[in-house]
């Protein structure tokens, strides 16, 4: 990124940019001190603060952006105390490549964390914080054996997984007057996606009967989760009936696996609710 | 094609800048005489669809979907050349499931070209030549780069894409080539479905541009592609 040329670029629009910028000399010193400490990824979405702030507080479509990325930190701090719980249980994960594979996601999720709250700050909003103690992963004890049968915390990891994959899916819309940031979000969407495939192999190796993606609207788990997995059977995408297609052998279960699909922001805090004290 | 080569470019910088704006057929007229006889010769070797530029995948929406059919393509032709003849060792399992991919990858590959219609691009011609569909680790390898490449391709095109419906859409297809991506990479080494070389300190996935996603593609296509009007941002 030449940033002399982007800010060459707005002086032909607006000529008074320089002014603009050195009157905001806090705008600067964010920079300088963002750029030194942040991922170099993170380091567009800290440019675009700058400027930001030099304009002065948005517009209403930042508003959906910060409110997005909340929700999505929200989801992510779920996600990564589930597993830092789960890990750090002794005698919850045998020995094995689970332990691996989990301490992996663990880290992920941790990173997607720190990630958000740095995208959300450097975009001049308030990142949400949740601590371990505002969670009950038992689901007031839907999942009472949640850290003591590794079955169970498998189903509750797959459910997170699928369920989190369908909510970034549903927001990616709304992150589309930001092109830094809905690029991040669809990297971390398919980093659930990578996420879910392998838990769910995990549990296909355990005797569960589930394949690597969403067959209709089976859970492979049961009705708790249900709401997690219902929409999944749409075999139809734009008008386009996928079932044959073209005179094609593509069965129900192949279609409906062919294509995930999305959970509104409200059907995903209904999922997720119990599972928030 | 306006630019076959260097004096060519140089004879149409010389007509002055107004050129840059005519429609090719006005240009012709405009430049007339012997000129415009080399120009003509050097674009008409091939036909008007399939030009020395290769197949145009079309600017806006459309050429980003048209960018998605080439890729998934591609996927579709690999994995039905595996169930041709499959390799030597193909458990049950590899076999329910990469023959669940292939439905997959040729169910997403006719739905881009429903949804195009007459702006699809055709069918391109493809080249495995590279790959032992013998061999289980050739064939797992391959896989795993068009998968890997896949999701980097959408993941990179999100951005790119104006609708919303059809950028919902592109987030149907690559979870599950995400998907598809780990078990490949768990059949190869288990563990790996989402190792360092694909995810990044901050937990994020990789996304690569067009162009990027083409040069490296071009390995396995004999058709030449064109992304020069797709969009850039």
């Amino acid at each position: 990124m030449n940033v002399q040329n982007i800010i060459n670029e707005i002086e032909k629009a607006d000529p008074e940019v320089y002014e603009r910028l050195d009157g905001r000399r806090s705008a600067m010193k964010n920079f300088a001190r963002f750029s030194g400490k942040v991922a170099l990824a993170a380091i567009p979405v800290a440019f675009g603060s700058m400027f930001k702030k030099a304009y002065g507080k948005g517009t209403e479509v930042t508003g959906i952006i910060e409110d997005t990325l909340n929700f999505a930190l929200t989801l992510e701090y779920l996600e990564a105390n589930f597993y830092i719980k789960g890990v750090g249980t002794a005698g919850l994960i045998p020995a094995g490549p689970g332990v691996g594979a989990l301490t992996t996601i663990r880290d992920h999720e941790n990173a997607h964390v720190t990630f958000l709250r740095t995208a959300i700050t450097a975009l001049g909003a308030t990142p949400v914080t949740f601590t371990a103690a505002q969670f009950d992963f038992t689901a007031g004890n839907a999942f009472a054996d949640v850290f003591s049968n590794y079955d169970t915390f498998l189903a509750v990891a797959q459910t997170f997984e699928d369920t989190g994959v369908r909510a970034y899916k549903g927001q990616a819309g709304n992150l589309m007057a930001n092109n830094d940031i809905l690029t991040a979000a669809l990297n971390i969407h398919s980093v659930e996606a990578r996420h879910a495939s392998h838990i769910r192999q995990m549990r296909k190796a355990r005797g569960a009967s589930v394949k690597p993606w969403i067959t209709g609207k089976d859970s492979g788990i049961g009705a708790a989760v249900q709401p997690s997995y219902n929409g999944e059977e749409l075999t139809t995408q734009a008008t386009v009936n996928i079932i044959n297609i073209n005179g094609l052998n593509i069965s129900a279960a192949a279609a409906s696996e062919a294509f995930d699909e999305p959970l509104t922001k409200a059907e995903i805090l209904a999922i997720v609710d119990p599972f928030i004290v | 094609m306006l630019t076959k080569n260097s004096s060519e470019k140089k004879r149409i910088a010389e007509t002055g800048g107004a050129v840059q704006s005519l429609s090719r057929r006005n240009f012709l007229g405009y430049i007339g005489g012997a000129s415009a006889l080399l120009f003509t010769a050097a674009a008409c070797k091939k036909d008007d669809v399939n030009s020395d530029d290769g197949v145009n995948l079309g600017s806006g929406d459309p050429g980003i979907l048209n960018y998605a059919y080439a890729l998934e393509q591609i996927e579709a032709a690999f994995y039905t050349k595996i169930f041709e003849s499959p390799f030597s060792g193909i458990t049950a399992a590899e076999t329910s499931l990469l023959g669940d991919i292939r439905d997959h990858e040729i169910a997403h590959r006719e739905f881009f070209k429903n949804a195009l219609g007459s702006s699809a691009i055709p069918a391109l011609v493809l080249d495995f030549s590279s790959i032992d569909f013998a061999s289980r680790t050739s064939v797992l390898a391959a896989a795993k780069t068009f998968e890997d490449l896949g999701v980097s391709a959408y993941n990179g095109a999100g951005k790119l894409i104006a609708d919303p419906a059809y950028l919902t859409l592109a987030g149907k297809i690559v979870s599950v080539e995400a998907r598809h991506a780990a078990y490949i990479r768990d059949l190869i080494s288990n563990g790996t479905f989402a190792d360092s070389t694909v995810i990044d300190a901050n937990g994020l996935d990789m996304s690569r541009t067009p162009t990027e996603v083409l040069t490296m593609a071009s390995a396995f296509v004999k058709t030449k592609l064109n992304a020069s009007n797709l969009p850039t941002s």
